[in-house]
């Protein structure tokens, strides 16, 4: 009897490290991307030329490097490929705890409205604010502020009717479509080179990273993962039902607001410099929980390997494919992710949801 | 511990669903809560977990409950809901491991997988630890569902209609582990059921709910009347005696006459 039991915990125990190597496994991938992004480019940089000006970038004086290959990794490359894994890591762990917290496969920035509100704004200054008084800035709030306007108001429309996950999921479709008709307004009311412009944002790109939006997302997204790994055991009991999960002592209307809040942040901070970067927040929780099992407290962080790695990998092909020529990487992110999502999809028989 | 509840009533808005009921339940006790559908008898457990917020006082342990912190509460009430919905697939182990959360922070120590160990061995689903949630019988998914609530360690169980979606055997194997537990641990456990002989055999005491309003509560033997059925289930009923339990026949349903 003992050494059943033994077993059992023994087994657990397997399964936890399995999920450590499953993170460490992506870890090494999206190091080895990162370095192979950093180099590959139509400048056609060697490696060692790459190392040299990474090196001289981090301990100046100490090491020399060409100069011209110095400009093109820490003013184009370097900053972009790391704001393709923190953005990626981001998005995915937003949607990773939108599903948890509203128990629905569905859920992500995208199906929730905050990312068409995002669209909105940015439309609302690009038509509204003339690009010679620097749209970038005013884009970028724009867009942040109507995210988080609307976060409040799926807040704020579910309070009225009990903060249930359906009434949140409900609250988000309506706001999604909402902001959805008020973008096409815009766009319809706009000219030709306005509504170009607003289709291309809704693209998504990581053409205009930089180090200080870098810095900004890391911030945001550095502090918040953090908070809801902490907070994973009450995602894993609202996982069994509201009532369960408040008899095992969750506070379920305030964890539910808590973590809602936190993820449509991340997804605002990151998609106001980016445009829609969709398909990472809804698809790279399915893959970690196909590959890793559902238990928050590995799952949300693991998801945010995945995303990463996505992303990483969608705009590396996004620029390399039809070089000089570089696709919005919005679009390659399903080419990129759905291939292995089906795999797992379909060699995975049991049910994972 | 002893459970006190005196003076509880709730109601929806102006829709009046339990008025002043007082029962106890001691440790080591097993309460049968019985009443026909509506009655207040899932109500009554939750205003009791504080899941519902009651007027009147539920006292346990001589503490109000509806002061406790939330993780205190859970600390001491375990709660095992009608539905046998469980949301997201996870494995056995982990929908058990779940009842640990009270008692951790975040890591999970070896004490408490070998609590999960030892109950998923005490109700004989050791085989299932590995499976889904969603792949498993209804059976099953119950007892899985009173394994996590006794890996919680609580003082107290609440179950709504834990044998109700059961068939024969898995309504008597529920019954036995509860007893036992309740039994060999010396906790309380308070039980919303149907059906009046699985009360009448395997609880201490049972409390009739009857239109929010308690109906009798007493020994099995003393309550589970000819007369209690037909009033409060409008049901006409033989009773006799069978192993020095109450054995009811239902007969007919003499409400819609």
């Amino acid at each position: 009897m003992q050494n059943d039991g033994e077993q059992i915990a023994g087994q657990y125990l397997r399964m936890q490290a399995k999920r450590l190597l499953f993170v460490a496994v992506l870890s090494v991938l999206i190091l080895l991307l990162a370095v192979g992004s950093t180099i590959i480019g139509s400048a056609g940089l060697t490696f060692g030329e790459v190392f040299a000006a990474v090196l001289a970038g981090i301990f100046p004086g100490m090491f020399s490097a060409d100069p011209l290959a110095f400009t093109i990794v820490w003013d184009l490359r370097l900053h972009r490929v790391l704001f393709a894994v923190v953005a990626g890591f981001g998005l995915a762990v937003a949607g990773a705890v939108m599903q948890g917290v509203l128990r629905n496969p569905l859920a992500s920035p995208f199906t929730l409205g905050i990312a068409s509100a995002a669209t909105f704004g940015a439309a609302i200054a690009i038509i509204f604010v003339p690009t010679a008084l620097s749209g970038e800035i005013a884009l970028v709030i724009s867009a942040f502020s109507m995210s988080a306007l609307a976060a409040l108001a799926i807040y704020g429309l579910s309070r009225y009717r009990g903060i249930s996950a359906e009434s949140m999921v409900l609250a988000g479709i309506i706001l999604m479509y909402l902001f959805g008709a008020m973008t096409s307004f815009l766009q319809y009311t706009g000219t030709t080179e306005q509504l170009q412009a607003v289709v291309f944002w809704m693209f998504g790109s990581l053409q205009n990273t930089s180090w200080e939006k870098l810095a900004l997302v890391s911030l945001v997204v550095g502090v918040a993962t953090p908070l809801l790994v902490w907070r994973a055991w009450d995602l894993n009991a609202l996982g069994m039902g509201d009532q369960v999960a408040q008899s095992l002592g969750v506070k379920v209307e305030q964890t539910r607001t808590l973590h809602m809040m936190v993820a449509s942040l991340i997804t605002a901070s990151i998609i106001c410099f980016t445009g829609t970067i969709g398909f990472i927040g809804l698809v790279s929780p399915h893959i970690t929980r196909l590959a890793i099992g559902g238990d928050h407290r590995y799952l949300v962080v693991a998801s945010g390997f995945v995303g990463a790695l996505i992303l990483l990998g969608a705009d590396s092909l996004a620029r390399t494919i039809l070089a000089p020529q570089i696709i919005p990487v919005g679009i390659m992110t399903a080419f990129i992710g759905i291939p292995f999502f089906l795999y797992l999809f379909m060699r995975q028989k049991e049910e994972y949801w | 511990m002893n459970l006190e509840v005196a003076g509880l009533s709730f109601s929806y808005e102006d829709h009046s669903v339990l008025s002043d009921i007082s029962l106890e339940v001691k440790g080591g006790e097993l309460v049968g809560v019985l009443g026909p559908n509506g009655c207040g008898k899932t109500t009554l457990i939750k205003c009791i977990n504080h899941i519902l917020v009651p007027r009147g006082s539920v006292l346990f342990g001589g503490q109000d409950v509806a002061r406790m912190g939330s993780t205190e509460r859970a600390r001491l009430f375990a709660y095992v809901p009608q539905a046998l919905s469980i949301g997201m697939a996870m494995t056995v182990f982990e929908s058990v491991l779940m009842g640990r959360r009270p008692h951790i922070r975040w890591g999970v120590g070896e004490p408490d997988l070998g609590m999960v160990s030892e109950v998923l061995e005490r109700l004989k689903i050791s085989d299932l630890a590995f499976r889904k949630v969603t792949k498993i019988s209804g059976g099953e998914r119950q007892k899985v569902m009173i394994a996590r609530a006794l890996v919680q360690d609580p003082s107290l169980l609440l179950l709504d209609e834990p044998t109700s979606a059961l068939d024969l055997r898995h309504q008597l194997e529920v019954m036995q582990i509860i007893r036992s537990v309740v039994n060999q641990k010396g906790i309380g456990a308070l039980m919303a059921m149907h059906d009046l002989n699985l009360a009448a055999r395997y609880c201490d005491r049972v409390v009739v709910l009857h239109r929010g309003r308690i109906a009798g509560q007493g020994v099995p033997s003393a309550i589970l009347t000819e007369k209690l059925i037909r009033d409060v289930y409008g049901v006409s009923a033989r009773v006799g005696r069978e192993d020095g339990y109450p054995l009811i026949v239902p007969l007919e349903s003499i409400a819609s006459v």
